[in-house]
């Protein structure tokens, strides 16, 4: 099978996904095009090389509709030799699309390609796609549908993460994330959004909330309480999982994934069409994977879709040097954790979406490029990354440094 | 052309007015011939140019009851003889055609383009009203005893006559499903508040004249889900409202279900698919969701055992035929705790002039006062007035004086579970009363034939087990002692039935009938708490099996105290020969060291807190062997337990002769105890799964979890003949499915 390596990635600051968030004026389309044009000016790129464009988007409906993978393309001045396509898998998307792109490259089908993602929730909004799953009867009743926050306190509550659990992980995301800030570890990566005059829009993440205490967070309403209770979700859960005698609210805006807009691109080829194009290796993909699990509890599947991952590149946990799991709830990672008997020192070392933001297509492909300049940092080979995802299942990608 | 079970008048401004009058019925119900001619009546005025519209009415008190039950179960059993011919496909299709009549009919009215107007003179149900939802205009009288609305997912149907469509159309997704999926019923004036109709009179004749008068005035036969720009009320499925509306709905759908009721799922997928689509094809799609109902176990049990089976029993199947209509004008209760309060209310409440005897006098009062408390709670919710109040509390005369039970025409006798009480004040009620009298006893586990051991007329002496609260448990246990005579038996009938509750009757034994089976479900929870099933799941098992409460909730009802006592002397009884089960350790724990007994103090296997919910007690499991690992257990295989030993038990005390009646089976099991109602009680849900696999699963769980699941002689043998128990013991073998 041939080799599938990294040579960049690319990302946009993340913008607080509301009205009045800064990339509020900015289109999903723009900022799309803008992290494939960072890709061909950085690395001056011949884009007719390119063979493909994947794009992972949640809710691609709307601006962020049709197939937005191509429009990015044409409107990044690509060459129009290139394809564009966009992918869902929820909260994954960036990551399985840079997946979807190493499986073509890997087959030998294409040589080079781009994977990655864009959402920008706050001109969409989350959900606006729609779906079976939560509205039909047929598989909502079926698949015990509860949103994603009630599937986080049913972790808590079933796992055992108290409130100060959860609250100390946040807490140290956003210690995390500042640190590195601070430290320009996202410096290699993070693009500047700009207007069509030049003059700049966001350069930083602006969700985070570095000041973050147990106290503030202290003072935090949990959010699904209510919504359990009146919308019947808690005695879905608890149908599901009846060992559970009341669900244990833990989770608020300071402990789960920040709403915010952004945009990510990862530029991935075979060996020869990276020599072609005059391009130095940074990684290569080892292994990948997706899994579906239960779907109630919903957020497990990093678990073992990482094991999945291990599995087929012949490793085992001690193997790998740092993880990026998604922070879409504190319980999320904490559990994960426990399960895979991994160190917090090793995970997420730089913060996560708690602090930073999570935008849902994009936020995989992030993470990739997150991780590979840790890696580079730290002069450490073997990384993984993973998320959970809507609906129970799980993507898992495995790189090592070249 | 004329008509049996209709009139056609044709006025002077051409507008025809149908009246529904069904000859020897006191309501309109649909049957095949009165549909039929509904349908020819229906063509012709739709056919004849010279008809400017058409009112639809009855000539009854109430306008119609809907389609008649048993016109239904007919469809049933004709589809089962066409399944045994071995073309399923034929006997669906079959089935499918004629369940669909009415939504045909419906819309054929809708859209024949002659006004209809449907005038509601009286209550209005089911079919019937969706019949009205078919008619352009609707009109009723303000007169609040009038009910309308779709009950059928009561009994495991859906409104398959249009209803989801029309209703989801009418009033949005939101309010048409809370109507359906409880089956609520509204008088008319919030009927048309809700727009279910459209305008009220004061007057039957009022009522005929504003309808023709709107056919005058130039009403559209057009429905206005068929006009261009027609909006559906709370917006469309997929909007910002309708995914609030669905996401939520589904959850609340299974919170109040537990997923066991297919026609509540069905009503929900009808109004999701259907509003989505153009009104004929939404009638299509619930059409095919109707024919899944009637094909469903669920539906053909509810419909038995709900309906038929009680109202047989209601209207007194069980009495002995050849006794004179006895009436209990004179009723004289002993004891006025919480029962004896009770069964003074609804005796009250029925006319009857009731004698509550206690103690003491202030004990007696306390018991009247029960009563009041219940009237107020009534006024304060507008269903009874201070004349009423003040008429029914004249009926009670509360006292400790025995001599005023003289007259008595009844005695129910409800004291404390003390043999040695329980015969005195039997002998002194006795001394009271004429030899015809019937003495009862409210006992609800101690055998008749030794209290009547008490009295000097055992003929007369029979059990008349109530259930708490009295007044709103539809259920009436009539226990025959030994020596009972069947006209006692009649006479208690009908006693029963003055007060209008739904009785049983069983023969002796300990527990008779509904005691003794639930105590299995107890049981059976508190061995689960015995192997390390969490607390938490043995409860909400209990609860996703269908019962109405836990296992543990219902012991903490009923007082721990009470099950150590029944233990305790079963075991001094039977002395070396009992088997300790993992129970007695439980409730010795529970009662004896701990004193917790449950909700009467407050410290049970659940916490009672003055303010807020209950809650498990959370050292129980001190108490307890280590919790197992919740996601190794078979969640299945716990709710097969809790119906597997009910269901058992019930089939022993039909082979002992405590039951002799499939009715008083399944009728007692769901309204007595609560029995999951879909399965339509414990015989039938054995016999929808088979003797022989009931049989196999009872062997199964008798491996695994001991000799209380051994199937009993009587099973095995309807196993190995392939018999079912409403085959076998049938009771009206000819008209019924079995």
């Amino acid at each position: 099978m041939t080799d599938c390596l990294i040579y960049d990635a690319v990302r946009t600051p993340r913008g607080r996904g509301k009205k009045d968030g800064s990339l509020h004026e900015v289109t999903a389309l723009e900022l799309a095009t803008q992290t494939l044009r960072a890709i061909k000016s950085r690395n001056q790129l011949d884009t007719s090389a390119i063979d493909d464009v994947v794009l992972g988007c949640v809710d691609p409906v709307g601006e962020a509709g049709g197939d937005i993978a191509r429009a990015a393309v044409i409107n990044a001045d690509y060459d129009e030799c290139v394809a564009g396509v966009q992918i869902n898998r929820f909260c994954a998307s960036g990551l399985d699309a840079a997946n979807f792109a190493t499986s073509q490259i890997m087959a030998g089908q294409q040589q080079m390609a781009i994977g990655g993602g864009v959402e920008s929730m706050s001109r969409v909004g989350l959900g606006a796609s729609g779906g079976a799953w939560p509205m039909d009867p047929q598989i909502a009743i079926k698949s015990y549908f509860v949103p994603q926050g009630i599937s986080a306190d049913l972790i808590a509550t079933k796992y055992g993460y108290s409130r100060d659990d959860v609250d100390a992980y946040a807490v140290e995301s956003q210690k995390r994330a500042d640190t590195a800030w601070k430290d320009g570890r996202f410096d290699n990566s993070v693009i500047t959004i700009k207007d069509i005059n030049g003059l700049t829009i966001l350069d930083h993440d602006e969700h985070r909330r570095p000041e973050t205490t147990m106290q503030t967070l202290g003072q935090l309403k949990a959010s699904f309480a209510d919504m359990g209770d009146f919308a019947g979700f808690n005695a879905v859960a608890i149908q599901r999982y009846p060992e559970i005698e009341t669900l244990n609210h833990v989770h608020h805006p300071g402990n789960s994934s920040g709403i915010v807009d952004g945009a990510a691109a990862v530029l991935l080829g075979n060996a020869e069409a990276g020599k072609k194009a005059g391009l130095k290796p940074r990684a290569r993909i080892k292994s990948f994977a997706n899994i579906g699990s239960e779907p109630c509890i919903m957020l497990t599947g990093p678990i073992e879709v990482s094991r999945k991952a291990l599995a087929h590149a012949g490793m085992t946990t001690g193997d790998i040097d740092l993880y990026e799991i998604n922070e879409a709830f504190a319980s999320v990672v904490l559990h994960t954790m426990q399960q895979l008997d991994i160190g917090h020192d090793k995970v997420n070392v730089n913060g996560g979406a708690i602090a930073m933001g999570h935008p849902l297509g994009a936020t995989g492909a992030m993470l990739l490029g997150t991780l590979i300049d840790e890696l580079e940092r730290r002069d450490l080979e073997c990384g993984l990354v993973t998320l959970c995802i809507g609906a129970g299942m799980g993507t898992a990608t495995i790189i090592e440094r070249v | 052309m004329t008509y049996k079970n209709f009139t056609l008048d044709i006025d002077a401004d051409a507008i025809a007015l149908v009246t529904w009058d069904m000859p020897g019925r006191s309501m309109n119900v649909m049957t095949p011939e009165s549909f039929g001619e509904l349908a020819e009546l229906v063509e012709k005025v739709a056919e004849d140019d010279a008809i400017k519209g058409c009112v639809i009415t009855s000539g009854k008190d109430t306008f119609s009851g809907g389609a008649d039950i048993s016109m239904l179960a007919g469809f049933l059993k004709t589809y089962e003889e066409n399944l045994k011919k071995g073309d399923e496909v034929a006997a669906v299709q079959e089935l499918h055609d004629t369940g669909n009549i009415l939504s045909k009919l419906a819309r054929r009215i809708e859209t024949c383009g002659t006004p209809f107007v449907a005038a509601l003179n009286g209550t209005t149900m089911g079919g019937a009203f969706e019949l009205a939802l078919g008619c352009h205009y609707r009109i009723s009288i303000r007169d609040k005893s009038i009910k309308m609305g779709l009950p059928e997912s009561r009994i495991g149907l859906l409104p398959g006559g249009g209803g989801t469509q029309r209703v989801a159309r009418l009033i949005g997704a939101q309010d048409a499903l809370q109507m359906m999926l409880q089956g609520r019923t509204y008088d008319p004036i919030r009927a048309k508040g809700m727009k279910l109709i459209h305008a009220l009179a004061d007057s039957r004749e009022e009522m005929i004249l504003e309808a023709k008068k709107w056919i005058n005035d130039g009403g559209k036969a057009v429905a206005p889900w068929d006009m261009d720009g027609f909006r559906i009320p709370g917006g469309l499925v997929y909007s910002k409202a309708g995914v609030m509306t669905w996401s939520a709905g589904n959850a609340i759908y299974r919170r109040e279900t537990y997923d066991n009721y297919p026609a509540a799922r069905a009503i929900m997928s009808c109004v999701y698919e259907g509003l989505q689509v153009p009104m004929d094809v939404g009638l299509r799609i619930e059409a095919r969701y109707f024919t899944s109902l009637m094909r469903g176990d669920v539906a053909r049990n509810m419909i038995r055992t709900l309906f038929l089976s009680m109202q047989e029993l209601k209207k007194g199947a069980r009495r002995p035929a050849d006794v004179p209509e006895y009436k209990v004008k004179k009723l004289g209760i002993l004891g006025a705790g919480m029962m004896g309060a009770g069964v003074a209310f609804v005796s009250a409440h029925a006319g009857m002039e009731v004698v509550l005897l206690d103690q003491s006098a202030q004990a007696a009062e306390r018991g009247k006062a029960h009563s009041e408390t219940l009237l107020d709670k009534a006024i304060s919710r507008g269903r009874a007035t201070p004349e009423k109040k003040q008429a029914l509390l004249d009926n009670i005369t509360p006292t400790d004086d025995y001599d005023l039970l003289e007259g008595c025409d009844l005695i129910i006798e409800a004291v404390f579970e003390n043999r040695d009480i329980k015969a005195e004040v039997t002998k002194k009620a006795e001394a009271q009363i004429s030899n015809t009298a019937v003495f009862g006893s409210n006992t609800s586990t101690l055998p008749i034939t030794g209290l009547a051991k008490a009295s000097t007329r055992p003929e007369n002496f029979i059990g008349i087990h109530f259930f708490s609260p009295v007044d709103r448990m539809a259920l009436v246990e009539i226990i025959m002692g030994e020596k009972t005579s069947p006209e006692t038996l009649a006479k208690t009938l009908d006693y029963v039935r003055a007060i209008r509750k739904t009785p049983i009757v069983v023969n002796d034994s300990r527990g008779f009938y509904t005691s003794r089976v639930v105590s299995t479900y107890i049981d059976e929870g508190l061995t689960m708490l015995s192997e390390g099933i969490p607390a938490a799941m043995v409860e909400n098992v209990g609860r996703m099996a269908g019962m109405p409460i836990g296992p543990l909730s219902l012991n903490d009802e009923v007082s721990l105290d009470l099950a150590h006592k029944i233990a305790t002397a079963a075991r001094k009884d039977l002395g070396d020969k009992y088997i300790e089960v993992p129970r007695d350790i439980i409730l010795d724990e529970m009662v004896v060291k701990r004193d917790r007994l449950g909700r009467k103090n407050a410290r049970g296997f659940y916490d009672y807190p003055e303010k807020g919910k209950k809650h498990l007690w959370p050292d129980l499991h001190t108490i307890l062997p280590d919790t197992v690992n919740p996601d190794t257990i078979d969640v299945d295989e716990l709710k097969h337990r809790f119906w597997t030993i009910q269901a058992l038990e019930t089939a022993r005390c039909f082979e002992e002769s405590v039951l002799t009646d499939v009715r008083d089976a399944d009728v007692g099991a769901i309204l007595g105890w609560g029995f999951a109602p879909f399965t339509g009680g414990p015989l039938s849900y054995i016999d929808t799964m088979g003797a022989e696999a009931f049989v196999a699963r009872c062997q199964s769980l008798e491996k695994t979890h001991g000799i209380r699941f051994k199937p009993s002689a009587l099973l095995k043998e309807m196993a190995a003949n392939g018999e079912t128990f409403y085959s076998r013991f049938n009771p009206k073998p000819d008209d019924r499915v079995a």
